[in-house]
């Protein structure tokens, strides 16, 4: 790829990644089944881990999917199914003929996009250019790590002790009282 | 910012009263839980808080006599941080000591609701000493979180109830408001720390930035909300009516302190350097809250929503101190907050007393003919009443409150006269209800089926003895706390960041 194309193609994809964003959580707050809002959240998380990491916080970006793509969305839909729902055909987001080529137009979209980016004998990169003097893994973490355990390692602690706080204030508030 | 808390002496010198407040707060946690909850042992926990409180104020008061330096980074060690610390600590003691007693007889047997008071209270002093945006906004959660709760602790009032999740919801609402604007100027200035975009906003000529604008803006509403500035002061007299009313009392005197300290150093370090396009709708906020606020409050049948809307026209008060911004505006800030603190528990002591459980007798009506009754109620809350007006003489140090407000407000170089006539105006209008209050205890007779009010308690008695001997004592020799308020203005670490004289002239 030659560097002429580089900003081209990285903003597209910003863009591209940006509007997925909105649109999804634009669908995640205007549906009416809970279970196809979460789903939408899983895109939108999705579609800025995809952002992080062009932004070069690689760390961020599969956090993000680790923890909230992964991890908290699956307590959210557990609950969500614990609810009583109603019948599988109603929970499905993507009726119809249109819907459903839709929702396949898209799936293909990316899966060739992926192909191309992983067979293409281009360097096809999504980061900046300019993090190349850093090496990949350790760099990344390291700076995380370092500010957080030396310039902001009071605002780290701090937020321990507001966690506790927040914590004990729940459990007040949840406890068991005598009748009214 | 070459600050490491890495380093154990450095750690202690900035934050030994915020340590031991935290410490202390854990260890009390610990032993809320330790035994089921009783009456007494809410009440071995409350005086357990009170020492702890006693123990940081005494540390507070070594490291504000030791004298205000910069101190490093992101820890304010100056003057200024310890008298706000003085007002927060002072404000929570007062409603410990309140609560021990208000508790027993509203049925609330939850220790817990004193340790939060001093997770609260640490909140408050991470908030004043902070001089990084982040710790400010941490100390902010941690104070708002913990009042969250504590205005929801009477969980067999639905009143309570509805106020805890009005204010939770808004105050959230008012966290993303302050975060977004937090994150705007981090992106215009491309720093957190509270000098450094001082100094960039002024070498960087960003005055008219306007993502810089916009965050300003954020941070304006957010802080608007915390201290209940017209026109985000829709949840104030709800919450204020719910909580109980000691957690009232904290809330009208400390939340508000702390919320305009961490305002104050915020727009003096940050943004009162250039001439700044968010300085004339500030001006009209202060103008709007004080009309609101006392206008009002005129109209108000239930003693704590009038002390609410009190509260917010105060807050109009000590927002001209903030536009003043000067040396002068500093100390008045600290004098009034400190006349108000006393002023405002005195009034909740004997708002408390007078109430019955479940939220009863709290009408203006409940006060006709106090002084019948009982005189020493009634003149002590008429003092509270007249120092809140700040009539001279009877009205204590709440007269030289207002006094030295004016005088911040007239030797300014911007142009504060208007709003100096319109505080006068406004606090005439106040006369309105601080007098009907006292119109009610003592010149209208008691009705015949007036409820008994029940016995003060011991440690109600002891808050209004002292607030009332400050107020008076206060107001006879006010010199001393002037030079002390003097003193302690918030000091940037970098002395004289601009040269004099640049500072541009409205």
């Amino acid at each position: 790829m030659s560097n002429q194309f580089y900003p081209l193609f990285y903003s597209f994809h910003f863009y591209l990644f940006g509007l997925m964003a909105l649109a999804s959580s634009l669908m995640f707050v205007t549906r009416k089944s809970p279970v196809a809002a979460a789903m939408w959240l899983v895109a939108t998380m999705f579609a800025l881990a995809a952002l992080y990491i062009m932004l070069d916080a690689q760390f961020v970006g599969v956090m993000q999917v680790l923890v909230y793509a992964g991890a908290i969305m699956v307590v959210f839909l557990f609950v969500v199914m614990l609810l009583n729902l109603g019948s599988p055909a109603d929970l499905n987001d993507m009726r119809g003929k249109w819907g459903r080529l839709l929702a396949g137009f898209v799936g293909l979209a990316l899966v060739a996009e992926l192909m191309a980016l992983t067979k293409s004998p281009l360097d096809l990169r999504l980061v900046l250019p300019a993090a190349t003097d850093v090496p990949p893994t350790g760099g990344v973490i390291a700076s995380i790590a370092a500010p957080m355990f030396k310039e902001y390692l009071l605002a780290f602690e701090l937020t321990s002790v507001l966690l506790l706080a927040a914590i004990m204030g729940a459990v007040v508030l949840a406890k068991k009282t005598d009748a009214r | 910012m070459n600050y490491d808390l890495l380093i154990p002496g450095q750690l202690l010198g900035a934050l030994t009263p915020d340590l031991i407040l935290m410490g202390g707060a854990m260890l009390l946690m610990l032993a809320a839980a330790w035994r089921p909850e009783s009456e007494g042992h809410q009440r071995t926990v409350g005086f357990g808080a009170l020492i702890v409180l006693g123990i940081t104020f005494l540390s507070v008061l070594w490291f504000g006599a030791k004298g205000g330096t910069a101190g490093p980074g992101v820890i304010a060690m100056d003057r200024f941080r310890w008298a706000a610390d003085i007002i927060f600590l002072l404000a929570a003691m007062g409603t410990i000591a309140l609560g021990i007693e208000h508790n027993v007889r509203d049925g609330i047997r939850y220790a817990e609701s004193h340790v939060l008071v001093l997770f609260a209270t640490s909140g408050m002093m991470i908030m004043a000493a902070a001089r990084d945006l982040m710790i400010l906004f941490i100390g902010l959660e941690l104070m708002s979180i913990a009042v969250y709760v504590l205005v929801g602790i009477n969980r067999r009032s639905e009143r309570s109830a509805e106020a805890a999740l009005k204010y939770f919801l808004l105050g959230a609402f008012a966290t993303g408001f302050l975060l977004y604007g937090i994150a705007l100027v981090y992106g215009a200035t491309g720093s957190t720390n509270i000098t450094v975009i001082g100094e960039r906003i002024f070498s960087y000529q960003l005055h008219h930035n306007a993502m810089l604008m916009v965050g300003i803006g954020l941070l304006l509403v957010g802080f608007g909300f915390k201290v209940a500035a017209v026109p985000f002061h829709m949840w104030a007299p709800d919450v204020y009516e719910g909580a109980p009313t000691p957690i009232t009392a904290f809330m009208a005197s400390a939340v508000k302190a702390a919320a305009f300290a961490a305002f104050f150093r915020v727009w003096i370090d940050a943004f009162n350097l250039v001439d700044f396009a968010w300085f004339a709708p500030l001006w009209w906020v202060a103008a709007f809250t004080m009309i609101v606020g006392n206008v009002v409050a005129l109209s108000q049948r239930n003693i704590k929503r009038m002390l609410a809307y009190s509260s917010i026209a105060h807050s109009g008060y000590l927002l001209l101190a903030v536009l003043a911004g000067s040396r002068l505006g500093s100390a008045a800030f600290l004098f009034y907050l400190l006349a108000y603190t006393f002023a405002t528990f005195g009034a909740f002591a004997v708002v408390a007393t007078v109430s019955r459980a479940g939220e009863q007798g709290l009408n203006i009506a409940d006060y006709d003919g106090l002084w019948l009754t009982r005189p020493w109620l009634a003149a002590g809350m008429a003092a509270c009443m007249l120092a809140l007006l700040g009539f001279p003489i009877f009205g204590g140090v709440g007269f030289f409150a207002k006094w030295y407000l004016l005088q911040a407000a007239l030797t300014t170089q911007y142009n504060l006269i208007p709003l100096a006539v319109l505080l006068v105006l406004t606090s005439v209008v106040s006369a309105g209800y601080y007098l009907g209050v006292i119109r009610a205890m003592f010149m209208k007779p008691r009705p015949e089926d007036a409820v008994e009010i029940a016995a003060t308690g011991k440690l109600t008695r002891v808050v209004l003895g002292v607030t009332i001997a400050a107020i008076l004592g206060l107001g006879i020799f006010p010199s001393r706390l002037v030079r002390l308020t003097r003193s302690s203005v918030p000091t940037p670490p970098v002395a004289a960041l601009v040269p004099q004289g640049t500072t541009s002239v409205r």
